[in-house]
């Protein structure tokens, strides 16, 4: 089947995604190379033939141990205080000293014995409630109990990964809001979508999890070329990326007035498409891979989020040097070699522009650190009527311009500014609760739906369109509320 | 037209959306012969819908208009007979992505309800994943099978009528995920463990109270689900208006006018505020809240099989 993704068993190659707790971290799982997560380091080798979702310890010598189901150790003495009137804090509580504690770590004592040792050094624990006694050994268990699950790629993980880690990647998309916009756009197999996004390709990977392979999604982007960072993440198979296109913003414009054509483009010069290649590494090199046979596998740099641009500068100027020692021997070749890539692009460049062209695409998804208006008067009108779109924004103000905006170009119903509010429980018995802190912004969406823009009408429809839609603050019932 | 492929053409047996206006809209069955009344007077199917493109706008007897729009799972929620309380798309949105549904996944969802839920799970699993509902109430089942078949999306779904806490979904290790809508979720989550795959997978419930929730947490716990998580999604809708406040007279003189401190440079500028001394009014542009919204639809409690 196309929408098949990783199979249930970690294999080498395997994108995957380390889980602590609410942290989380993705990597590719490889062979005799060394992972640093949460302060701790390990091979991943261990792993590999384990079903996702196993819990692994950390052993000696970073060697990974899958977790054995443990008994929780219910059976000591179930003393406990009622009250905490006597419990003075004389910081004296804990009889083990850091350097106790740090001699157990170094002798290679297991966590979950240390833990006990914390437990019976303290002579405070046993006059604590049981709540709080609870509190404190997971508290505990947190800090010396390591252990890691390996988890799938998948939105749910990776959108909550990059709000946590690097919510500036994504201009603060929070995961839900990120939901609505799936939802909202109606994503599904067969669409054919156009996805504007400057979230690293988290949103472009969303899309295409919901589409499953099915269908044809144009990706416009600003710029030398689109970031798929996150996109990479997701590990999805091959046949994904066969209709998948990408289209520079910058030639939006003559496209939709008829100007562009291929002509128009450069026949790129060597030095041009190598500062191309750099300000969009990652791309191209994926890309690259992608297209030939698969040669290298994904390179660790490539998985993790933070020094992605960096490296693959680094990597770019290497090859470039290399690149020149080899000059002689390897001219004619990379020549070759570049005009066969240059000619690929070319060749998907108008396949991309062909497909927009049609102006019968099912839907438009904007996520962009951009101002909003420009980009849906513009990219609106390769969309077919009576299909959704949603604009995302981290800043309500825009979106308030570009609603106004739209009204006046008209071919838009059913326009909606809206934003999520998420809000996480903790659910224990006689301990149920909101949990202390809620994210304070995961941004806003205009949405709507196209309908067939009347030409010339376009004014005297708006209006009557205003009039139609303004919604008046006396018919504010509840019955009206979109839930 | 079916709800899981889009069509460019209104044709004879299609369900389609009128829109008459701001949140104003309505569903209706296509069939030759037909006319449907509206507030703006009467719509000829055989006239003026078969044929015509999805988006068009439809002059109606009295002269006034409406659109015509392509079914989707939204508009279908927005508009569906209730038959049961219903779930509304944000609450949708997040169910979706939490189950990491994706096309070819397997779900069983209890009850089926109204069918909000279920269409955009269809939606969303086409077109080679599957849905398996359970429904104890036999009419409602009944409505629910017609209902898909309307939609074109029948072979995406099996109906069961039964009661999901005593019989279960009728299937055991096949499913990605399993939803659960019904007052005592903590008597299904055993059968919720057997639907689903052996490898794993997720399942959410979705309770208005509390208590509820707390009874359903410690059955998943005590069926060894994992990653136990509950959470509340809320929507904030606004409307886009142009608001004056009105500047106050402090008796100051009309040549301290120029550091009033207002930008009156440029009173067509989009967003920011303009002033407008002479009448003594500022004008902005504002999202403003609804004066009335829903503050709980219900709680959902996520967890996985591993």
């Amino acid at each position: 089947a196309m929408e098949g993704g990783p199979s249930a068993r970690i294999r080498e190659g395997d994108c995957a995604v380390l889980k602590r707790d609410e942290v989380f971290k993705a990597v590719s799982v490889l062979r005799r190379r060394k992972i640093i997560f949460e302060k701790q380091w390990f091979y991943l080798d261990n792993a590999i033939g384990h079903i996702y979702g196993t819990t692994f310890e950390v052993t000696s010598g970073g060697n990974l141990q899958p977790k054995q189901e443990v008994e929780e150790t219910t059976t000591e003495t179930k003393e406990a205080g009622t009250d905490n009137r006597n419990i003075v804090d004389d910081g004296k509580s804990q009889k083990l000293t850091h350097d106790d504690i740090k001699a157990l770590k170094d002798k290679g004592i297991k966590g979950q014995e240390i833990v006990q040792q914390l437990i019976e050094n303290s002579t405070t624990f046993r006059d604590k409630t049981e709540f709080a006694q609870d509190k404190y050994i997971k508290k505990k268990k947190k800090k010396y109990e390591a252990v890691i699950k390996i988890v799938k790629p998948s939105t749910r993980i990776l959108s909550t990964m990059y709000y946590a880690r690097e919510p500036g990647k994504i201009n603060h998309l929070r995961y839900d809001t990120l939901a609505q916009m799936l939802t909202l756009g109606n994503v599904h197999a067969g669409n054919k979508m156009i996805v504007m996004e400057t979230c690293a390709g988290l949103v472009l990977g969303a899309v295409m999890e919901r589409m499953g392979g099915y269908g044809s999604i144009i990706q416009m982007y600003p710029g030398g070329g689109p970031v798929r960072a996150a996109t990479t993440c997701f590990g999805f198979p091959k046949p994904f990326f066969d209709n998948l296109h990408e289209f520079p913003l910058s030639k939006v414009q003559s496209l939709l007035s008829g100007t562009f054509t291929t002509e128009t483009l450069p026949a790129e010069p060597e030095e041009n498409a190598l500062v191309e290649e750099e300000s969009n590494g990652l791309t191209e090199e994926k890309q690259t891979s992608l297209q030939e046979t698969e040669e290298e596998p994904t390179t660790e740099a490539t998985m993790e989020i933070n020094p992605i641009e960096e490296q693959d500068t680094m990597d770019i100027n290497a090859e470039d040097t290399e690149f020149k020692e080899n000059k002689e021997k390897e001219n004619k070749e990379n020549v070759r070699e570049k005009q066969i890539k240059q000619w690929e692009r070319r060749k998907k460049l108008i396949e991309a522009a062909a497909l927009l062209g049609e102006k019968n695409a099912d839907g438009l998804i904007v996520a962009s650190k951009f101002h909003p208006t420009s980009l849906l008067l513009s990219l609106l009108d390769f969309v077919a009527p009576s299909r959704p779109f949603v604009v995302y924004c981290q800043y309500k103000e825009p979106l308030l311009e570009c609603y106004t905006k739209l009204r006046e170009r008209g071919g838009v119903i059913n326009l909606k500014l809206s934003e999520t509010w998420l809000r996480n429980y903790q659910v224990l018995p006689d301990r149920t609760h909101p949990k202390l802190t809620m994210s304070g912004g995961g941004g806003y969406l205009l949405s709507g739906i196209t309908v067939i823009l009347e030409k010339g009408k376009s004014d005297s429809s708006s209006s009557e369109a205003l009039k139609m839609e303004e919604p008046s603050s006396k018919r504010c019932k509840l019955q009206e509320l979109p839930c | 037209m079916s709800f899981v492929e889009y069509g460019d053409t209104i044709k004879d047996g299609d369900t389609a959306i009128v829109f008459l206006g701001h949140e104003s809209m309505f569903p209706v069955k296509v069939q030759h012969g037909t006319v449907t009344q509206t507030k703006y007077g009467v719509i000829r199917h055989s006239t003026d819908l078969i044929g015509k493109k999805y988006g068009s706008k439809v002059t109606c007897s009295k002269g006034g208009w409406v659109f015509i729009l392509h079914p989707t799972p939204e508009l279908w929620t927005m508009n569906l007979p209730h038959r049961t309380q219903i779930l509304y798309s944000t609450d949708i949105s997040i169910i979706t992505m939490m189950l990491e549904l994706k096309p070819g996944s397997i779900v069983c969802e209890s009850g089926t309800g109204s069918g909000s839920l279920s269409h955009a799970l269809i939606r969303t699993v086409a077109p080679t994943g599957h849905l398996y509902t359970v429904e104890f109430h036999h009419q409602r089942a009944e409505k629910a099978r017609q209902e898909f078949r309307e939609h074109g999306v029948e072979h995406l779904v099996t109906v069961t009528n039964q009661d999901v806490c005593r019989n279960g979904f009728g299937v055991s290790n096949i499913a990605d995920a399993v939803f659960l809508d019904i007052p005592s979720p903590w008597e299904a989550i055993g059968h919720a463990k057997s639907a689903l795959k052996a490898e794993g997978g997720r399942i959410c419930s979705f309770s208005p109270c509390i208590e509820q929730v707390q009874r359903t947490c410690l059955a998943m716990e005590e069926y060894g689900f994992t990653e136990i998580n509950t959470l509340e999604i809320l929507l904030r809708v606004y409307n886009v208006r142009t608001i004056s406040l009105q500047i106050p007279d402090l008796g100051k003189a009309a040549e301290d006018n120029s550091s009033s401190g207002f930008d009156s440079s440029n009173p067509s500028q989009q967003g920011s505020p303009c002033a407008n001394l002479q009448q003594g009014t500022v004008q902005f542009k504002s999202g403003v809240p609804l004066r009335e919204v829903v503050g709980h639809t219900g709680y959902l409690t996520f967890a996985t099989k591993s």
